[in-house]
């Protein structure tokens, strides 16, 4: 399996990162990276993390199940993250969600038709002080209302 | 010896050396503290908070089974707080744990069901719907029920650190946490079972075991295994003279508890639709079941005519019967059919490795050695996959204790991951410098080295100025016993010459012999056409040499007899009989017949195996083995090497003739066809 350069000299870097033997170390982040560049995680990019990292594949998906930030699935170009836990919930984050749901036409973990947004109701992301937050891809978004969500969403679907 | 460390469990005094663990300080005194996820020689998880205890002077309350004790440390194992923590746990454990125990295999064996009742509270507040999953067949032999899991990872742990194979892992994550399989929906694995015996709970599940009995209702025969030569001690669970399973989970046996799919499932030859259960006579060019006392007054008027009309006899033994059929079929062959013409199979060179070995220091190993020794070097073997009990050893003794392997095989083996160091080919001489290093060591060697090779080895061995340990691989459960038994032309019992010429295999089913008698092996495997003027073949199924037969002798299986045998590191065990298939007698039992009826009975005694045992402890070399081992079913090592191995003049012992069949893990030479689980998974991987 061939990534881009950039990629490939990320993870040349973090399997230097590590004692030798212990490469496995280096599972999630490249996950994670190679996920951004093919936009899912597929049975092949299982078999070369393994390969590369010296475990099997089996443990590669023991990983890869484990976490919630790794997909099997495409997103959409826009992965709407939106926070539901204590705080955010506490400044109505769940009508949030809802509407999130219902100017998209998805739900939780789906994708619209045209392969642009996706949805996914997430536990805390750190940003309780600035509630209700949502994450679009790596982006933040503070004190989100409905109404600034929609310009948003709006703002994002133009940019396409 | 560091010095112990003192410690106080439930005010108890405990002394123990350092790095002990409190479960298994605990376990010294008498003192149980309950787990599930902990497990001798595995490595520690901690996932199931059962084993919490209160130790004074920590805060919390700490699994015992991951704190290693130290000096003055004060531990109580049954307090208000310990039984509350213990009911929590298995509260949680039973959350959604299914209410199946009345249809679950492991009901009455349950370590789940026995905590309950132990430890737990007889209600649960729980009141949700419970998570079900419905179950998964992940191979032939294992199926996954995932709601009865409790997620202690005792199969994953042990399918990677003690079978190396690592085909189980866990996916996902809290309460939808479940096994998984390595590939896909399936495994592919060793099919071993490892990871079924060891699951404290009902969720794997065997296919050849669940939903036919219950624990309770069998009888539990403790025998060796007749399949490779490794010796694995397994105990049947039989009921109505039907074997159900397999396992050894009381650790007896120069095993523990490690068995391959071959000790623990391919037991089930016994009742294949082709097992003979009737003494079958050529009447008309076809052979006709007909009753005992006729086949073998059959067979015996014509041994006696033979012999009175001078005629040639040959005697073909096998690797599977017990010494004690060995030793009363050469002694037939040489005392009564007055001929030299017997052998066997040859799978190993024992003999020159004795002969080489005398007036050395070098040794014979045993099973325990390859756990014990600081190092291994594996020569020729893929060990994983012909010898897997050996292969677990080592694997476990570098697991443990660090052991160095070396690796010389012709082709990529699974020690390879973790040698100190692989050769490919035969060049064990480069590794002089690194063996000479090593405090001690243990070879094993299998076919590829005989004869002169073999002989350049040991004075190999010899040359590193280190105690060096052999072990000879051999194929089946009594191909050492049939050499140790002389069925050879060239040695007696004992590796005593026999001074006298005499045919092997090869020669005796090419020769017109007047008469040629076969005792449980197949030499006319692969459209041999017999030449022998009268065949009397003993045999569990109609192989290629019994369809050629004048009379075959249902013979019982090594499930269906007593006796001993002899591994291929010369370890001596009992069999002892665990069912009776109708029809079928042991080779003992025939041969006995066959003597009475010739009227020879009392040139060779009777043919019970105490007695014939009793006479092998007397007159063959290496087997004045101690009894009281024997009769408690432990295993005791031979050690015929007291001097050279004469080969009188006229008599050629020949290693050319020996060869390995080099089973796999799925096969096990003729046998191995008859088994239905063995072919199920070749099936399995065909259809795949």
């Amino acid at each position: 399996m061939t990534f881009s350069p950039q990629l490939e000299a990320r993870f040349d870097k973090l399997l230097k990162s590590y004692p030798p033997g212990r490469q496995r170390s280096a599972m999630v982040p490249m996950l994670l990276y190679a996920q951004d560049e093919i936009g899912r995680i597929t049975d092949e990019l299982v078999n070369e993390v393994a390969t590369r990292t010296g475990c099997t594949p089996l443990q590669v998906n023991e990983v890869l199940s484990y976490y919630s930030m790794l997909h099997t699935k495409p997103l959409g170009k826009y992965h709407i993250q939106v926070c539901t836990n204590i705080s955010c919930l506490l400044r109505d984050g769940d009508k949030l969600y809802e509407h999130t749901c219902k100017k998209l036409g998805i739900g939780h973990k789906e994708v619209t038709a045209d392969g642009q947004f996706s949805v996914e109701e997430v536990e805390c992301i750190g940003a309780c002080s600035w509630a209700p937050a949502i994450q679009v891809n790596y982006d933040f978004h503070h004190h989100v209302t409905p109404e600034k969500l929609d310009q948003l969403l709006d703002g994002l679907g133009k940019k396409q | 010896m560091a010095a112990l460390i003192n410690l106080t469990i439930d005010g108890r005094a405990v002394k123990v050396p350092p790095q002990t663990l409190v479960i298994d300080a605990a376990k010294t005194v008498g003192i149980e503290i309950p787990a599930f996820c902990y497990y001798e020689g595995l490595s520690l998880a901690a996932a199931c908070r059962m084993c919490l205890v209160e130790v004074e002077k920590m805060p919390k309350m700490m699994t015992a089974c991951t704190l290693p004790v130290s000096e003055g440390m004060v531990v109580r194992t049954e307090t208000e707080q310990v039984k509350q923590a213990r009911k929590y746990t298995l509260e949680f454990l039973l959350t959604n744990h299914p209410l199946d125990c009345p249809v679950c295999d492991k009901g009455g064996e349950c370590e789940l069901q026995d905590m309950a009742f132990r430890y737990g509270a007889g209600e649960s507040r729980y009141t949700e719907e419970k998570v079900h999953t419905p179950e998964k067949q992940f191979s032939p032999v294992v199926f996954f029920d995932a709601p009865r899991c409790i997620l202690c990872f005792r199969c994953v742990r042990v399918c990677n650190e003690g079978l190396g194979v690592g085909a189980l892992g866990v996916i996902n994550r809290g309460v939808a946490s479940e096994i998984a399989p390595n590939v896909g929906d399936h495994l592919e694995c060793d099919e071993c079972g490892a990871c079924i015996d060891i699951c404290p709970v009902g969720a794997l599940t065997s296919g050849a075991y669940r939903y036919h009995t219950r624990p309770w209702e069998m009888t539990h025969t403790g025998t060796i295994c007749t399949h490779c030569g490794d010796g694995c001690k397994t105990t049947l669970g039989t009921r109505n003279d039907q074997i159900i399973r397999g396992n050894n989970r009381d650790r007896s046996g120069i095993n523990g508890e490690f068995l391959c799919i071959k000790g623990r499932y391919a037991f089930d030859f016994y009742d294949h639709p082709e097992r003979l259960q009737s003494p079958l006579l050529r009447v008309n060019g076809k052979l006709e079941e007909v009753s005992w006392a006729k086949a073998l007054q059959v067979v015996a008027q014509k041994f006696t005519q033979t012999l009175a009309d001078g005629g040639s006899f040959g005697v073909i033994g096998s690797n599977h019967t017990t010494n004690e059929e060995n030793f009363y079929l050469q002694k037939f062959a040489r005392q009564v059919l007055r001929t030299n013409h017997i052998d066997h199979h040859r799978t190993g060179d024992v003999v020159t490795l004795l002969d080489a070995l005398s007036g050395k220091t070098t040794q014979l190993a045993t099973v325990q050695d390859l756990y014990e020794r600081k190092a291994v070097l594996v020569l020729g073997a893929d060990l994983a996959l012909e010898h897997p009990l050996l292969s677990y050893q080592v694997r476990a003794n570098y697991r443990h204790h660090q052991a160095h392997v070396y690796v010389v095989t012709p082709q990529e083996v699974r020690e390879d991951k973790y040698a100190a160091a692989t050769v490919r080919g035969r060049d064990y001489e480069s590794l002089r410098d690194k063996l000479k290093a090593e405090p001690e060591l243990v070879i094993l060697f299998d076919d590829s080295y005989k004869g002169e090779d073999l002989r350049k080895l040991v004075d190999f061995a010899e040359s590193l100025a280190i105690p060096v340990k052999f072990i000879c691989l051999l194929d089946y459960a009594n191909s050492r016993g049939a050499v140790d038994m002389g069925l050879t032309p060239e040695l007696l019992p004992g590796y005593q010459p026999s001074g006298q010429p005499g045919m092997h295999v090869d020669e005796m089913i090419t020769a017109e012999l007047s008469a040629l008698w076969v005792v449980g092996a197949n030499p006319l495997k692969g459209a041999v056409q017999r030449k022998a003027g009268f065949l009397v073949v003993q045999d569990m199924f109609l192989t290629e040499t019994a369809q050629q037969a004048d009379v075959v002798l249902p013979a019982a299986s090594a499930y269906e007899k007593n006796g001993t045998v002899t591994n291929t590191s010369g370890e001596v065990q009992r069999l002892t009989r665990a069912v009776n298939t109708m029809g079928a007698k042991p080779d003992l039992e025939i041969m006995g017949f066959l003597a009475r009826d010739m009227g020879a009975a009392a040139t060779l005694g009777p043919w019970v195996p105490e007695t014939v045992f009793a006479e092998i402890r007397q007159t063959v070399r290496g087997y004045e083995i101690p009894m009281p081992v024997m009769a408690t079913g432990g295993a005791a090592q031979t050690v015929p090497v007291k001097g050279r191995i004469v080969v009188d003049s006229g008599v050629e012992f020949r290693p050319d003739l020996i060869h390995s069949d080099h089973n796999g893990l799925f096969a096990s030479g003729t046998l191995g066809r008859y088994s239905k689980v063995l072919n199920s998974v070749l099936e399995n991987r065909l259809n795949r």
